[in-house]
């Protein structure tokens, strides 16, 4: 009897990827996204947009806007065809097809200040899969991701903690 | 005026942010964020999936709570984490309040911190994104 039979949904191979961390993914955070972000919100702090005012505050360049942890280098050749859409179909699929899938919320902590000129290396993994009974939309499949964001002197920065729900 | 350490109690509530987005905040957004799913400016994209207009990113919520966080403590202090759920969608052009209340404040390994229950609120007063967050003192 494998560890997997005594669930609807969840199957053994999801089961065996919970803690494997993904390929990295290497990202770069610099003044203009810094700045588009920071406008995008609404920030008035100028920190945000003048180099100066960061560095009176103590930053090494631009601080990152709550929220921002670096883009992603784009590449043509290695990016998905398909815009940007929810997260969460990827990986080990269940036991059952599961076709829609909602983004449950976002934590972000940080550990050491993020800032433009930084480097970061991501890395992510399930931590945790569990079913959850709803009212109106059947058996949930409950999905926590972590993702670690690793700067260039290979301090952990910031872990993002994501919770998707399929069903 | 940033809080300072000193003025933070429990059962506070912080300064509330209030938010309205234009359809061009959110395409500001998209391009800030290199979120570019068109439920968040084709109303037509979005009204084929099932939504009544576009709607506002939820990253941008919880980066509208962010900024929350931020103006309040100021210079006083950072931001340590903060999070929400998506609970409720919001729309272009209707009033987003991101408020907060001081759930503990407390000093912990030499560092002063402040827990706090945050969260988005829509015209009709639901709380669209609740979370928490802890901000660290300087």
């Amino acid at each position: 009897m494998s560890e997997a039979d005594k669930f609807e949904l969840i199957s053994q191979e999801m089961l065996d990827a919970i803690g494997k961390k993904s390929s990295p993914t290497k990202l770069e955070v610099d003044k203009l996204q810094i700045r588009l972000f920071a406008r995008a919100v609404g920030h008035t702090d100028p920190i945000y947009y003048d180099e100066e005012e960061a560095k009176k505050a103590g930053y090494r360049s631009l601080p990152c806007p709550p929220g921002y942890l670096g883009t992603p280098i784009w590449d043509p050749s290695k990016a998905a065809a398909s815009a940007a859409g929810p997260a969460g179909r990827g990986g080990p699929q269940p036991k059952k097809p599961l076709n829609r899938v909602l983004n449950g919320g976002t934590v972000i902590e940080y550990f050491d200040d993020i800032c433009a000129g930084d480097t970061l290396t991501s890395q992510s993994y399930l931590a945790d899969v569990v079913e959850s009974p709803s009212a109106s939309l059947g058996l949930l499949l409950i999905s926590t991701n972590k993702t670690e964001y690793t700067n260039q002197n290979g301090k952990v920065v910031a872990v993002t903690t994501g919770t998707s729900i399929r069903y | 005026m940033a809080a300072t350490w000193d003025e933070v109690s429990e059962g506070m509530e912080i300064p509330t942010l209030k938010k309205n987005c234009s359809t061009q905040q959110l395409v500001v957004w998209a391009a800030g964020s290199g979120d570019f799913y068109q439920i968040h400016y084709d109303k037509e994209f979005a009204q084929n999936n099932k939504l009544k207009d576009i709607i506002v990113h939820g990253a941008l919520k919880n980066a509208f709570l962010g900024q929350l966080l931020h103006d309040w403590v100021g210079r006083n202090g950072k931001i340590q984490s903060f999070g929400c759920s998506y609970r409720a969608m919001d729309y272009p052009n209707e009033d987003i309040l991101c408020r907060g209340i001081v759930t503990k404040k407390y000093e912990a390994d030499g560092r002063k911190l402040v827990d706090l229950e945050i969260w988005t609120e829509n015209p009709q007063g639901q709380k669209t994104t609740p979370g928490t967050a802890t901000v660290v003192f300087n």
